[in-house]
Order: C-alpha cells, then structure tokens, then sequence
C-alpha cells in the first residue's frame, strides 16, 4: 500500500487543512492526477500523486489540520491486493490539532536546548522524535528553512480563506531562520534593458491586447538562460550538501493584496518561448489570486526571481528561500542618464541583485550571471 | 554450578521448604501418588508422607479454602491449583477470603498461604487449559502475585513467598517445566519478591516482560542486538504489587517501552503497565508504549493456530522497531 | 453602450480579474494601481477583459489614460463613440 501523505509545500509549511477530496476510493490514480485540496497559509493548494494505483480508502478527515508526511489516503499500487493496514500504533491513528506531532521525550529535549519545534524536520511518519531533535541539535547552526523576501504592507483587502496574519507571522519565522542559517552575500547592476523594451513595444503594438506580454516573461526567460552557465546559483543546499538541480524551475514571487507573498514554480523556465512563459505566467498570478495552485507548483522552484513592479522601487536586496540557494531580485525599469561610448544617453535601466549562499558560491557567480542576463537582455528577439 | 530444569527447581524448592519448616505441607489435586500433573512433586509423597503431601478430591474450591483455613490456624500450606483456568472454581475463596481477612479483621489475622498454578498456553492444551489469567489476580489487593521466569526463581522464590505473611499466588508458565539452566551448586536462594529483575540491559527499548514470555523477549533482544538495536529486558517477577520505579527507570532511560504480556490485550496487565508508564514517564516517551499479547480469541488447540495467537519473538521485534519508528 | 453599463462592465472586470475585491467600493478618481495594489498583470488581465467585453482595442500607449475608473468609462465611452 502507498501511502499518499501531505507534502511539504516549502520550507516554513507544517501543516495543511484538507478541505476537499478529488478522487474516492476505488477510483484510478494515475501519475499527476489531483486527489485532494489542501488549506495552506498560502491558499488552497491542489495535490498531485506521484504514484499510480487504485485509491484504496481516505485516511484523513476533511476539514482536519494534517502535518506534513502524514497520510492522507492510501493507495493501492498496480498488483497489490487489498488488504487490511495493521492495527498497531501509527502516527496517523491519532489526529492532532495541527500542532507539530512530536513525541513527548522529543519536546522535553527540544525545551531543554531551546529549540523550536517547528523548525525540526519530522521523521519519515511525520512524527518529530527524539531522533530528530537531537540531529537538530547537533547541526543547529546548519538548519535551513524559511520563506520569501519582504513584501508590500497595506492590508485594504483579505483573501477568503487567507489568513494573512498567519502568512505573515510564518514569512516571519521563516526569513528569520534564513537570515541566521544562509551566509548570504548580494552582487547587484543596474542592466541597459532599452532593446528589451523597445522591441516589446514593437510587439506589443502588433499584438492584440490579449496577446501582450509583460516584461517579466522575457526577463524570466533571460534569467533562467543565464541560470543554464551557473548552475552553482540553481538548486538545494540539503543535508549540508548543495545539490544542483536538473531542471531550471523559478519560482516567480507574486505578492498579495493586503501582505504576503507565493512563488511558484514556472517549470523549465530555459526550455520555453517568451510567449509560453507569458501565458504560464499570466495563468500562474491568475491561480496565485484565486487560491488554486497545485503542490508541485509549490515545492519545486529551484530558484526564485522577485521582479518588482512598474514605479516601485529601484532595488531590491531579496532573502534566499531555503533550501534553494540562491534569489534574483529585479527593480523597477526607470529611464536613467546612461554612458554609451563617451556620451550620455537616455536609457531604460533595470537593477538587478543576486543574493547568493555562501556556502555554495561566490560573487563570482552572481557577477557571471548578471553578464549572461544582461547579455541575454540585449538580444531580445533571440530569446 | 550444575544443570537442572524449571521443574527440579521447583520440586526442590518444595523440598527445602517442607524441611526447613514443619508448618509447610503441598495439597492439591495429583500431587501425592501421581507427582504433581506437571510432575513437581514427584517422589515427595514417598519422602514426607501422607500427612505433608496431600491428594485432594477435585473440588479446587474445597481445598483451596481448607488452605486458607490452615494459614489462618497457624500452617503454611502450599496449595497446587492444576491450571489458572481450573482456578476459577477457588476464586471465591482466594479473592473473598484470603485476599479479604487481614483488611476485614483489624490485621488480627493472617493467610500465609502460597497457591501455586501453571498458566498459559503452548502446549496444545486448548482453550479450557492454556489462559493466562495473572492480570485477574494482579488486580486484587491483599494478594501478592508472583512468576518465577527463570530457573533460579523457581528456586528461590517460593521459600520468599512462604515467609510472606500474606497470600501469595505464584505462576508457574507450563512451557518452562522443561527449561533447562545452571544455577549455583547451593543456597542462599531467596529471591527479592519486591524488585523486578533487569535480565538484560540495553539503552535503545525497554521491553517489559514475566513468566513464559521472557526466553521471547530475551531472543527478540538478542537478534535486535545483532542489528545494533540495543534492548533492556525487565523481568517483572512480581505482578502484584508492580515495581513500578525499576519500570520508570528503564524507561527513562530507553524513551521507548514494549510490554510483552500473554494475556489477552484488553484490559491485560500490559494495559496496567502501560498506563503506569504514561503516569510516571510520559514526558521521556518517544514513542507509544506498544503492546505484545495474545490475540483476543480462545487459545486454539491447533499446533499453527496456538502459534499464530500467543505473543511471539517476530512481534516482539516488529514492536521493538515500531517504537524506534524505523 | 451608456457611461453606467461601461462602469458596470468595468467593475466586473475588475472583480472576475481580482476576485479578492469582491465587493469593495471604488474611488473613481484614484488609481487602481494604488487603490487596490493591481500589478501589471492584473492590469493586463483587466484590459484583456474591457477588450472582450466592448471590442475596443487597447494600444499600450493609451495604458496612462485607463489608471483609474473613471479614466476607464471616458476611454471606452470616447472609444465606442468614435465608432
């Protein structure tokens, strides 16, 4: 029997409130099938299985608060029988309040070395034990975790079922765990992007308002073109290891009204035309607002980009999203006097800031990237 | 050191104890001319006579209150109950009488007497000869419980029980008859009838045992030792009154409890245990306290059936596994 | 199409393209942009839905004229008159 657990939908997530099944029992399951919705601080979330079968019974009760890892439902794989699961003592036999499941002797410990429970990573049954406190122990300087750079502030509007307080209080949390467990360091230019913008223009005046594209796409496709020469700035640094990633996924960090901010993944952003990023963009945001992101969406980005909007601000100097490691940050394009072969020019200037980890890499880099970008950036029609 | 079984141990303890005291007599059904129905007394009748090694008719209720009638005059009569099932024919007069008559008389009298019975399931007995009842008699005060597990407390124990002032019922597990095991050439052999005994020790789980489970929990422990998993083995001894603080103590340390008990799970003395764990050590657990008993059925008479319902070493290993959650 | 009917229409635009405002009141005369924090997306997104709605194409040059509500109804109305 497989088990069809509650993912991790990034680093700062515990728990998720199941609020509605897309499959029953008995129906067929097939790789990236949808079988259930999940309440997260950061909306509701579609989960997908990764395994194929027949459901064979719902394990989690709707409307519950589940931890990450804990079964949600079991799955039947191909060729294996029905079959009763062992009345034993499981972890999910007993349901929580949503707290971090935790033995008592693991509380004890954690208490006594005044560690927060919520930064330990559970064991395989999603159960935090004395096994895992102590290995958060003995590698507490080295613990990652945490979530998104800084975000807007005016709060006029909450998202049914968004609780903002919450995502800001995790945002919190977990920007603190990544500001004292990744040695960040920042490389920034200001990029001449006018062939960018002039050739958008072009387009976009050829083009019906609906097949437009914004900025962002062909910045996105840039970075992730750039990201291909540095692959020490696209990945995960775990088990105190950094493990480059095969794929380019960039999560695009979209603020919310009212506070708070998601990145999804925009997967293979190297492998897609502006236009294809252009319409997953735009379907992203679109789902972002509307609270239906799927669970991959959420735990793939192998990087992230934070591209600020039109007349915001210049820079932005974002924090990494553990256990990616590194963050581009876009200002906003403003015309600025630019020096182009002794003579000063009027141009579109867009800065951009690499943080990277330390641990990882260098500013070298970073500066090899934001070369590749701005190299990309001035061909346009190439990408 | 010599070689003896579970079997000589007690028919020497018996022995010691009919010398050492002229008040000590054994009566029970089979226990004169035919040597005991697990043959501890054989041989005794022959050496002490009629007056000391007594046959009784088959009326457990009859002769086990003329044992409590004895203790109260003054003798310190071994009764042999065949099995705990048959046991239940002298309930009345173990739990209304023996277990009642210090409480009821202002401590004015006494009931030193000591009621042996084989227990459990094993032999293919069936469902009338095999139950594990201890947990029935754990629960009444006024009565001290005890299982002797290995061959030193077959011979040891049962002079401790008889210098109790207070009826003892002592569980003798019908699989360890035959037992072999070396214990000293001579005395002392009084056992500690207070304490548990830690059989093993270990720092990983603690596996809570008595009488006929503990030769399972000493070979789970063995091969989980082989797998680096490191177990402590506690031999309860007594069941009643529980040495609660060597459990707590283990346990403490371990993090992890596995009770191993052949009684049935619910309402078992592994439930009694397990809540004293939860009372006394709940914030050292770092898993729920598992339970390894009978399956709640009848003891089949079938060979694979028996097998498949009594506690065994592959439970107890998966148990122990279970609690480290790996 | 009366300035009411293109208000109407523009409201629900607005509201299918965030349906987080869902209810909000409008002030006509401020920017949506610093009224609701409507990103360039949303925007877009907005005008795909005034196009879809009235026909009227939407140059990006005019994008300025259509940063608040009110600028919204005149743009579409002049637009729609025009034809």
């Amino acid at each position: 029997m497989i088990a069809f657990r509650m993912p991790s939908l990034g680093a700062d997530m515990e728990n998720g409130k199941l609020i509605e099944w897309l499959k029953e029992p008995g129906d067929d399951i097939k790789r990236g099938d949808i079988l259930a919705v999940v309440e997260t601080v950061k909306g509701a979330i579609e989960i997908e299985s990764f395994d194929e079968g027949v459901l064979e019974k719902h394990v989690a009760t709707l409307g519950q608060s589940i931890p990450v890892g804990e079964t949600l439902a079991l799955i039947r794989g191909i060729g294996e029988n029905s079959e009763e699961v062992d009345a034993g003592f499981r972890a999910e036999s007993v349901s929580g309040d949503g707290a971090p499941k935790a033995t008592p002797a693991a509380r004890k410990r954690a208490h006594e070395a005044s560690l927060d429970l919520a930064g330990i990573t559970p064991g395989t049954d999603g159960v935090i034990g004395l096994e895992q406190v102590n290995a958060a122990i003995s590698t507490m300087s080295e613990k990652p975790d945490a979530d998104k750079t800084g975000a807007t502030t005016k709060t006029k509007t909450v998202k049914p079922g968004l609780d903002l307080t919450v995502m800001r209080k995790s945002i919190g949390a977990a920007m603190a765990r990544s500001k004292r467990d990744i040695p960040h360091y920042y490389v920034s230019s200001p990029i001449d992007c006018m062939a960018l913008t002039d050739w958008l223009e072009r387009e976009n005046e050829k083009r019906s308002v609906a097949e437009r594209i914004l900025y962002a796409a062909p910045l996105i496709k840039a970075a992730a073109l750039a990201l291909l020469k540095t692959p020490n700035l696209n990945g995960f640094y775990t088990d105190e290891d950094f493990h480059s990633a095969s794929g380019i996924h960039i999560g695009v960090a979209t603020s919310l009204r009212g506070g708070g901010l998601i990145a999804p993944a925009l997967h293979d952003a190297d492998k897609l035309s502006v236009d294809n990023i252009m319409t997953h963009l735009r379907d992203l945001v679109g789902r972002v607002r509307t609270g239906r992101l799927r669970a991959s969406e959420m735990s793939d980005p192998t990087v992230t980009i934070s591209i600020l909007g039109e007349d915001t601000a210049d820079a932005v100097a974002p924090v990494i999203y553990p256990p990616q490691v590194a963050i581009i940050g876009c200002g906003s394009i403003s015309k600025r006097p630019w020096v182009i072969d002794g003579d000063i020019k009027i141009r579109d200037i867009i800065t951009v800031t690499v943080a990277g980890d330390h641990r990882v890499s260098d500013g070298r880099a970073a500066a090899q990237f934001l070369r590749h970008l701005s190299n990309a950036v001035q061909q346009p029609e190439e990408l | 050191m010599r070689r003896i079984t579970y079997r000589d141990a007690i028919r020497e303890a018996l022995r010691e104890a009919m010398q050492k005291d002229e008040r000590v007599f054994l009566m029970g059904e089979d226990v004169g001319r035919y040597g005991g129905a697990y043959a501890c007394s054989k041989g005794l009748l022959d050496e002490f006579g009629e007056e000391r090694i007594r046959d009784t008719p088959l009326s457990e209720s009859g002769f086990t209150g003329a044992g409590i009638g004895a203790a109260l005059g003054g003798m310190r009569p071994i009764v042999e109950v065949m099995t705990v099932n048959f046991s239940l024919l002298c309930l009345d007069q173990i739990v209304n009488n023996a277990a009642t008559l210090r409480h009821m008389s202002g401590g004015q009298f006494s009931v030193p007497v000591v009621i042996r019975m084989a227990t459990g399931a094993g032999r293919q007995l069936a469902a009338q000869h095999s139950h594990s009842l201890e947990n029935w008699y754990a629960h009444v005060p006024g009565l001290r419980v005890v299982a002797p597990a290995t061959i030193a407390d077959a011979r040891g124990m049962l002079w401790s029980a008889l210098e109790d002032p207070d009826p003892v019922i002592m569980f003798e597990h019908a699989t360890l008859y035959n037992e072999e095991g070396d214990i000293a050439a001579e005395g002392p052999w009084a056992v500690d009838i207070d304490r548990a005994a830690v059989r093993r020790e270990g720092k990983d789980a603690t596996i809570i045992t008595y009488g006929g489970s503990l030769p399972k929990a000493l070979a789970a422990a063995q091969t989980l030792g082989e797998e680096g998993v490191s177990c402590e083995v506690i031999d309860l001894r007594t069941l009643r009154p529980l040495d609660t603080e060597r459990i707590l103590s283990s346990v403490a340390n371990t993090h992890r409890a596995v009770i191993v008990d052949e009684g049935w799970r619910t309402g078992s003395l592994a439930g009694e245990i397990s809540a004293q764990i939860m009372e006394g050590a709940f914030f050292e657990l770092d898993a729920p306290v598992a339970r390894v008993c009978t399956a709640e059925t009848p003891i089949p008479y079938a060979r694979h059936l028996e097998a498949a319902a009594l506690p065994s070493v592959d439970a107890i290993i998966a148990a122990v596994r279970r609690t480290l959650r790996r | 199409m009366t300035e009411d009917e293109i208000m109407a229409l523009a409201r629900r635009a607005l509201f299918e393209v965030a349906p987080d405002l869902e209810g909000e009141s409008i002030n006509p005369d401020e920017s949506l942009r610093d009224q609701f924090e409507i990103d360039s997306m949303d925007l877009l997104n907005f005008f795909i839905k005034l196009h879809d709605g009235t026909g009227v194409d939407i140059p990006e040059k005019d994008y300025a004229q259509l940063a608040t509500m009110s600028g919204v109804v005149a743009y579409l109305k002049s637009r729609l008159g025009a034809h």
